[in-house]
């Protein structure tokens, strides 16, 4: 039987890198319905289906892919959109090789890709989009009582949508003047357009979400006062503060985070200046420090905006490297130049305080270090990269502007909120949290699922059926 | 929800007194607070800061002076115009209580960030000299506000009103020539003015000169660090960590630095701006 499968995940069209690297179109084209059937059909629908237990939010991938094989799209969708709300975005960011298709028992076979699970749940999302008018689940008896959700990211959606097909009232503070979170100051349109955001927010309106933007909970309205508003409020403002390494320079003109790069361009459109107000400025050469995920939307986007050069510095190599394969092969495509094991230290600046280069630190890999990965050790000798913009993309931490002044809240030991992982519940009586608040940056599905596994448990909460702070 | 600009008038020239309907600004301003704005779809966010709050009204004042394409655009909006996006209040609040007598230095549109901040002061029971700047009469905005609080010295560039100078040079006259003395001040204006009054301010040996630093933001709260600057050998953030600084630990020439970024960039959408606008000598 194994031997009628095709080998391979049928291929997904995408632009051209020659062509790609001038535009903010997105990379992968996504299915035609052919190719999504043809692609289903390489599913086993296996009784163990590990995949489901691959994916935070527990989808029934078996029954949406035997739904896309049947030719029955509406059934898929509706399958996927009992588990996520938000299946256009998973189907393009969540990393499935580490998730559902790393499970795949397809790919067990040898010589074998897994089902290419992704593609096809963005097939679906995206055919229910072209149909028109997207399907509204009944809502539920009202219960009558507030919620608050703080920060309208991937977790904060995904739990304000759950608790509104619940029949709960819900209203969405968010910080910045468009919700989306992550999902629209820092993944860039080339990956994830706007318009498919906008899309999913508009059903999770449509279930009678309220979202009110421009509100920085703590400032513009005191904790005291929301707490006292609302029966409940989940908190998942991410961590979508800046980390900077902190050498010498750090703050000369053309050194950047990745996440003011990334706002500039993606949430205030830069790219398309003087027609938007937000200015950037591109260097020809520019060195990307770090290679994680927001690495390479940061390197991509610098090649996009006008770059002549990109480099991504990194102080281990290829293997350790944190970024989902995928965006690493779409970088070397589209032409990013990788310098492995260097780490800087000194941005170099000329006389008028604009950065010329990086002092590296040449390193070599020891022993590995608590992560599993090869640490990284200076091996005494040093480099120069010579570069005119810099952008650190080395990590992000805690959103501290609403735990500044929530310090009841308990936090752990890294500033990140301490709640119960499986309900969110925080040592604040009807406070949960949830998403990169509560981990640390992590994916969007695992925002998700604990914006999920939260509305849960606000609903057993809320019902009276369970009272951890009793 | 849009922000009605429920009152406007000119102060001087380029310089305009707003009063616009944001309900949670109004509600939960405290003096030192700033506000970030967007002014339509295609606009940039920009820090602001509050001139004063009408509770009642569910508004607050902001006093604004044209330099670059979004602020000549904000000046020529007209009463009853909506402004899209109002952000705040942001960063941390003034820290006041009874010092003592307390030195304000005002320079431009400084001192209308400075007002809720004299006021507070006011209140809280301190003896209150402000000193107010501007490059000619015209410009040094609010003296009847301040009156209230204690006694004024002006000072013009140009000497078309109080003394012929600038305000380190009142400051000068206020603690050598009348031998008055202070336990603590703050000084709002210009990036130079501030730097200049921090480093007046410890030659004539007061205690701490608080600032307010205005550098280039874009969310404005935390997240992207765009507003860093060094303060005491640290790297800070102006939006959440400020905007308020002891004057004497902030590196004022790489603040400097940091603020002319964009200028080309500014001067490029500016003068695209005026082809489209055409003459703006009347604003």
């Amino acid at each position: 039987m194994a031997l009628n499968i095709p080998p391979k995940k049928t291929p997904i069209k995408e632009q051209d890198p020659k062509e790609r690297i001038h535009n903010f179109n997105e990379v992968a084209l996504g299915y035609t319905p052919e190719e999504a059937i043809a692609e289903a059909k390489r599913c086993i629908t296996c009784p163990t289906k590990p995949c489901v237990s691959g994916c935070p939010v527990h989808i029934d991938i078996p029954t949406f892919i035997k739904y896309i094989k049947e030719g029955n799209f509406r059934a898929a969708i509706d399958t996927i959109k009992q588990y996520n709300n938000l299946p256009a975005i998973c189907g393009r960011v969540c990393p499935q090789e580490d998730q559902c298709e790393a499970q795949c028992v397809v790919a067990k076979i040898p010589g074998h890709e897994p089902v290419a699970i992704g593609r096809l749940e963005r097939f679906v999302a995206d055919w229910e989009a072209e149909q028109g008018e997207v399907k509204i689940p009944e809502i539920k008896e009202k219960k009558g009582k507030k919620v608050a959700v703080v920060g309208a990211g991937p977790a904060g959606l995904t739990a304000a949508a759950d608790l509104a097909k619940m029949g709960y009232d819900v209203t969405v503070f968010e910080a910045f003047h468009k919700p989306g979170g992550v999902l629209i100051y820092g993944i860039p349109e080339f990956r994830l357009p706007k318009r498919i955001v906008e899309r999913e927010v508009e059903y999770i309106k449509k279930l009678g979400v309220k979202i009110m933007t421009n509100v920085v909970i703590g400032k513009s309205i005191p904790v005291d006062e929301l707490l006292s508003e609302f029966d409940a409020v989940f908190i998942g403002v991410g961590a979508g503060a800046p980390k900077f390494i902190g050498v010498p320079g750090t703050n000369l003109n053309g050194v950047y985070s990745a996440s003011e790069f990334l706002t500039r361009v993606n949430l205030m459109r830069a790219y398309e200046f003087p027609e938007y107000d937000t200015p950037i400025i591109v260097g020809k050469k520019v060195a990307v420090i770090g290679a994680g995920n927001t690495a390479m939307d940061a390197a991509r986007t610098a090649l996009r905006v006008g770059a002549e050069k990109v480099m991504i510095i990194y102080r281990r190599t290829e293997k350790e490297m944190p970024a989902r394969l995928e965006e690493y092969h779409h970088a070397v495509e589209e032409g990013i130049e990788f310098h492995w094991l260097r780490q800087p230290k000194e941005y170099v600046g000329d006389e008028e305080g604009n950065v010329i280069g990086v002092r590296c630190a040449v390193m070599e890999l020891g022993e590995p270090d608590e992560s599993g990965r090869r640490r990284p050790v200076p091996t005494g000798e040093e480099d120069f990269i010579e570069a005119d913009m810099v952008i650190e993309a080395i990590g992000q931490q805690a959103q501290k502007v609403l735990l500044d002044e929530f310090p009841q809240l308990k936090k752990n030991k890294w500033g990140y909120i301490d709640a119960d992982l499986e309900t969110g519940a925080t040592n604040v009586k009807g406070v949960f949290a949830g998403g990169d608040i509560v981990t640390g940056a992590a994916t969007v599905i695992e925002a998700m699922g604990a914006g999920k596994r939260a509305a849960k448990a606000i609903d057993r909460y809320l019902s009276g059926e369970w009272n951890p702070w009793e | 929800m849009p922000h009605k600009i429920l009152r406007k008038r000119k102060l001087a020239h380029l310089v305009h007194d707003f009063v616009v309907e944001a309900p949670l600004v109004a509600e939960h301003a405290k003096p030192g607070h700033f506000i970030v704005v967007r002014l339509h779809e295609h606009g940039e966010r920009i820090p602001l800061t509050i001139a004063d709050v009408y509770p009642e009204e569910k508004a607050f004042r902001m006093i604004v002076r044209a330099v670059g394409k979004t602020t000549y655009e904000l000046c020529m909006m007209k009463e009853g115009d909506e402004i899209l996006d109002v952000v705040g209040p942001l960063g941390k609040p003034s820290e006041i209580e009874k010092y003592g007598r307390v030195l304000l230095i005002g320079g431009g549109v400084g001192i209308a960030t400075l007002h809720p901040i004299a006021k507070a002061l006011h209140e809280a029971g301190n003896e209150i000299i402000s000193i107010l700047g501007g490059r000619s009469a015209e410009y040094v905005i609010m003296q009847e506000e301040f009156k209230k609080f204690g006694e004024i010295v002006i000072t013009t560039d140009d000497g078309t009103l109080g003394m012929k100078g600038v305000v380190t040079d009142a400051m000068e006259y206020l603690v050598k020539e009348r031998g008055e003395k202070f336990d603590v001040a703050w000084a709002v204006g210009p990036t130079i003015m501030m730097k200049f009054a921090a480093l007046k301010g410890k030659e004539l040996g007061i205690p701490k000169v608080w600032v307010s630093l205005n550098p280039i933001m874009v969310d404005g709260t935390g997240m992207c660090g765009a507003c860093r600057v060094t303060v005491g050998g640290e790297i800070k953030f102006a939006c959440v960590d400020g905007p308020e600084f002891d004057g004497y630990q902030v590196e004022w020439d790489e603040l400097m630095r940091r603020m002319t970024q964009y200028k080309k960039k500014e001067e490029e959408a500016f003068k695209r701006f005026l082809e489209k606008v055409g003459d703006v000598s009347w604003l």
